[in-house]
């Protein structure tokens, strides 16, 4: 058995590399694979302006295609591998879930280069790439903790995972450090994208005297609802700026554009190296919106700030000392969070009510 | 720190009749197609068209009216495919109205796509005059928008119609039997179009409420599965049109009060809680079991004349 | 004026021209809309159709084709022989969901252990579990004379949030960084569920499918008790005066069915999905409905249709990635296809005649 797989990977890479040859001296051939459809204006839409981005740097030198609402599993296997057939040479897969598939695809394709969104798994021929979102939290955070009258920020949530987790923590942070008073209202939703869902989520919060709404979700409708209610929120993934003007602060934007554009030209010019990446605002990869008029010039300069002490790498979101929920230290004075800490977060900070769902 | 007191009853009530109005209008309207003996499993695909075509067609008229009728006329017209293809092509309900809801579903993102990031028109709230200052009654009752005063009238509507019309019993009898019905000399193939239509038609006018009033906003995929909780609903309601009403506000309802629960920070288990109203479905279904008067009994059947 | 009569036996002819038909109506439906949204009509269809059987690559995308069908193919058989028997199991999305979790449960509370009785007790726990979720509307329907289209739907609902809160809880991955989903079972030897001949797509869940029409087919034709339940959806009157007893008829078409729906749960968890996510249904429980009729509820004709729906899947997602065509398009494309094959099922089951007056 193992004879007979190894011969029909051999065809297999045969036939797909014979593709690629013949067409290598004209375009490079990049593939894209989305969980959701393009016209989410949240993740996948974030992901999908990366790859116009790409069309619009390298013009005729590269060719990208798309599939879009794949599932996890066996049809992002069979789509990556239909892409490397047709002769793409470097493939991103743009959801947590395709990690597996994305080794099994690499493993028959060693010459085509893979990148794989938000997971841990790499390979000679695959990288992974993230982005450091908490940081953007940390902005808005601060933010909402300086505009909340009420001192009560609301928080829509989606599922219990580190990455969630770690943006409720650092807002919290931030906010606690300019606001002594606020109290943060957590919502979990228990879903990435349901409009209704989420809009009811945020009455039920402005119902409970919130007056500044966060959200860990992908459609608009929080912000389309703060708008309505006359509170403030914030963009999320894209800048969202049309769906509440009057609402809406700033916006954390998933900027994947100046990192696709880099791995694109690293293949190009045959520099590709396997590497786990995980970027924030310094690199451009979270980028924050502009400031709403409705922002009083102090609070815009503060953030402006926050931004420029991220960039600058004088700023940590979680610097010490901080203790975690039940009193016990995390962070000693002056000490930083390590990566492996923070990207398995499974705890809430000192002062933040309720728990984490199990 | 769990301070109960701190959700308003109020608050609570009208959030949770705001919430359910899209699910209650397809589901009274679903209620009507079954009744007539016909099972559309179409109801997702139907909303969600009716959202695009609500949402469509208020951004391009300036009218949110202009849009609920669009929705209404897009979604009905969606819906006599099926009516057409099971009672013409006699083809079987529950194959025909998934594939419905597959098409529904595609096409409807398919018109979507220049409406992303584009706000509607407002909707008129109807603030009865005084009467919404009345104390919880003004706030959990009186103080909604239209759609939702016409929801409860149409509830109204339909029950008058199906108890104490003519034409509502000769819907009811083409459900019970329609080889009777039609021995009789009523036209089943007609009748039972028309309640598809009228079923279609209020399916989309909950879509449009979705995308127009409670979110307002188009995006791709936005029922999120309303219509299949519709249909959940006309069976928890035993085909009674104001138990929909009740059904309504008891499955909104928990959604509801759980994100309400979780504001005023009381653990709840999530997952567990929204399996709930599915099983207290299933049990009412066994409680009346034993009433055979309420299930139409030719429900899902296909009906040919000649046979 | 067109009326209709029936044909006392459906038309052979007819049954095999139908789907060639629709087909054709559906290329000149979908080619129109692809045309509509500035696509080639002609290369698009090619693709859909032609590509992944015959094109460059169908080395690969036949195999693809068997592992997209396998699950739709095992579903719909089960579901079909309740529907000969006028049973109306629309709940097998929830039974599989309820299969993939037992089978992997099994699996994941055995692991590291690695031993050869593994993987045969997860088909055990797959089959089981599947049978008793589809048993809860046989004994309703028994026991009460309750609804099982009503009851085995609303056990979907109850399966889903299972499923999302076992992804999240009890199941996760101790070592998956938080995220939700359990241990990738493609990963652990005794559980996993990998192709037999590697490029072939072919998994113990097709060879089980296929077997399933094989056994089905058999079963339906020759068999006392698969005459029993034809009798029994053809005329349930007669079926009482030849001795069948209904009850038995419900117990077994709901079981049977619900148990290869499990199966079915149970091969994709442990082979092409590989594990336990929120997202890990995708309809096949549903899209099993439409293949059953497709199929004329013939386990041929099932064969068939579940090789012709995957054929939109795979090809499907071929156009997409290039022609550019959105998802959407695709979705609207299968529900076109759907509609037209449904509709021309007309044809083999009645006679279509020219009538100059109605006779009333």
């Amino acid at each position: 058995m193992k004879s007979l797989k190894s011969i029909a990977v051999g065809v297999a890479l045969a036939l797909g590399l014979g593709g690629v040859a013949a067409h290598a001296a004209e375009k490079l051939k990049v593939g894209f694979i989305y969980v959701g459809p393009v016209g989410d204006l949240g993740w996948t839409h974030q992901h999908d302006q990366g790859r116009k981005a790409v069309e619009k740097a390298f013009g005729d030198k590269v060719e990208t295609t798309y599939v879009e609402s794949v599932p996890e599993g066996a049809d992002a296997e069979r789509v990556m591998t239909q892409m490397a057939l047709s002769g793409a040479k470097l493939i991103f897969a743009t959801s947590f879930g395709y990690m597996d598939a994305v080794q099994n695809v690499a493993k028959k394709f060693p010459n085509v280069k893979f990148e794989h969104a938000t997971g841990y798994k790499t390979a000679p021929n695959v990288s992974t790439y993230s982005a450091r979102f908490y940081e953007g939290r940390m902005v808005i955070g601060h933010i909402a903790g300086k505009m909340t009258k009420t001192n009560k920020i609301g928080y829509i949530a989606s599922y219990p995972i580190p990455e969630v987790i770690r943006g409720i923590n650092a807002a919290y942070l931030a906010a606690k450090a300019v606001n002594p008073n606020v109290q943060f209202k957590i919502v979990w939703v228990f879903t990435w994208f349901d409009p209704a869902k989420e809009a009811d989520a945020a009455n039920a919060l402005i119902e409970q005297g919130v007056d500044v709404i966060m959200q860990h979700t992908d459609s608009p409708a929080a912000l389309t609802i703060a708008e309505k209610k006359g509170i403030y929120a914030f963009g999320q993934a894209s800048d969202m700026k049309k769906f509440g003007p009057n609402a809406r602060l700033t916006s954390i934007i998933d900027n994947w554009a100046p990192y696709y554009i880099q791995e694109v030209k690293a293949v190009m010019d045959g520099t590709w190296k396997s590497h786990a990446t995980w970027d924030g605002i310094k690199q451009g990869m979270v980028k924050i919106g502009d400031f709403s008029d409705k922002m009083p010039a102090d609070v815009k300069a503060s953030a402006q700030k926050i931004i420029d002490g991220l960039k600058a790498g004088t700023l940590h979101p979680f610097t010490g000392p901080i203790n975690k929920q039940d009193g016990s230290v995390w962070l000693k004075p002056g000490e930083v969070a390590d990566d492996a800490t923070l990207a398995g977060m499974n705890f809430y900070v000192e002062g933040i009510e309720g728990q984490i769902p199990k | 720190m769990m301070d109960l007191s701190a959700i308003s009853p109020a608050a609570l009530v009208a959030a949770l009749i705001a919430a359910s109005t899209p699910i209650l209008l397809a589901a009274i309207g679903e209620l009507v197609v079954e009744k007539s003996g016909v099972l559309n499993l179409g109801v997702e695909g139907m909303m969600i068209t009716g959202a695009i075509f609500g949402f469509a067609a208020s951004v391009e008229t300036g009218s949110p009216w202009l849009g609920l009728v669009a929705a209404m006329i897009g979604s009905a017209i969606l819906a006599l495919i099926f009516g057409v293809l099971t009672q013409y092509f006699l083809t079987n309900q529950v194959a025909t109205g998934l594939a419905l809801t597959l098409f529904g579903l595609g096409f409807s993102a398919l018109i979507g796509q220049g409406y992303t990031g584009i706000k509607p028109p407002p909707f008129p709230r109807l603030d009865i005059a005084g009467l919404s200052g009345i104390p919880f009654f003004g706030r959990a009752l009186l103080s909604h928008d239209y759609i939702v005063y016409l929801s409860i009238l149409l509830v109204a509507a339909v029950w008058y119609f199906l108890k104490y019309t003519r034409p509502g019993l000769v819907l009811r009898a083409v459900g019970e039997n329609h080889d009777a019905a039609h021995a009789i000399g009523y036209n089943v193939t007609r009748i039972r179009l028309m309640a598809v239509a009228f079923g279609g038609a209020c399916a989309g006018l909950g879509g449009a409420y979705l995308a127009l009033v409670q979110v307002p906003q188009w995006t791709e995929g936005m029922t999120a599965g309303a219509g299949w909780i519709a249909l959940a609903l006309v069976v928890f309601a035993s085909w009674k049109p104001w138990r929909v009403v009740l059904g309504a506000y008891i499955f909104g309802g928990v959604s509801i009060l759980q994100l309400n629960l979780q504001a005023v920070g009381v653990n709840i288990p999530v997952a567990y809680l929204s399996m709930a109203p599915y099983i207290v479905t299933i049990i009412v279904l066994v409680i009346m079991s034993g009433d055979r008067t309420s299930a139409p009994a030719s429900l899902g059947r296909v009906f040919h004349a000649s046979s | 004026m067109f009326r209709l009569e029936a044909r006392p036996q459906p038309s052979r002819f007819w049954i095999a021209v139908t789907p060639i038909l629709a087909v054709i109506a559906t290329m000149i439906a979908g080619g129109l809309m692809f045309a509509v949204l500035g696509k080639d009509p002609l290369a698009s269809i090619r693709m859909i159709f032609w590509d992944p059987l015959m094109g460059e690559y169908a080395f690969y995308y036949r195999g693809q084709l068997l592992t997209k069908a396998g699950p739709l193919i095992l579903i719909a058989i089960g579901l079909s022989i309740g529907f000969r028997a006028g049973i109306w199991n629309i709940g097998a999305e929830g039974q599989y969901i309820i299969g993939a979790i037992c089978g992997a449960g099994v699996a994941l509370a055995a692991y590291p252990v690695q031993a050869w009785y593994i993987f045969p007790l997860m088909v055990l726990a797959g089959g089981l579990g599947g049978w008793a979720w589809g048993m809860i509307p046989a004994i309703l329907r028994n026991r009460f004379g309750t609804n099982e289209i009503l009851v085995s739907l609303m056990l979907v609902y109850v399966a889903q949030h299972l499923l999302s809160s076992m992804a999240l809880g009890l199941m996760r991955n101790p070592e998956g960084m938080g995220f939700p989903g359990s241990r990738n079972l493609q990963q652990y030897p005794s559980a996993a569920n990998p192709e037999l001949i590697a490029g072939t797509g072919i998994h113990w869940g097709v060879v089980a499918a296929f077997l399933s029409v094989i056994v089905a087919y058999v079963f339906m034709s020759r068999h006392m008790t698969g005459f029993q339940i034809r009798l029994m959806g053809e005329s349930p009157r007669a079926a009482t005066f030849a001795g069948v007893i209904p009850k038995r008829v419900v117990t077994f078409t709901l079981g049977l069915s619900g148990a290869l729906a499990g199966l079915a749960g149970l091969f994709e968890v442990s082979g092409p999905a590989g594990q336990i996510t929120i997202d890990f249904a995708s309809g096949y429980g549903f899209t099993a409905i439409i293949v059953a009729f497709l199929g004329r509820l013939h386990p041929i004709g099932i064969m068939l249709g579940g090789l012709l729906m995957a054929l939109t899947y795979v090809g499907g997602n071929l156009v997409q990635q290039q022609a550019g065509l959105p998802a959407a398009a695709i979705q609207a494309f299968q529900g076109m296809l759907l509609f037209f094959l449904l509709a021309f099922d007309l044809l083999s089951a009645y006679r279509v005649r020219l009538v100059k007056r109605e006779h009333r």
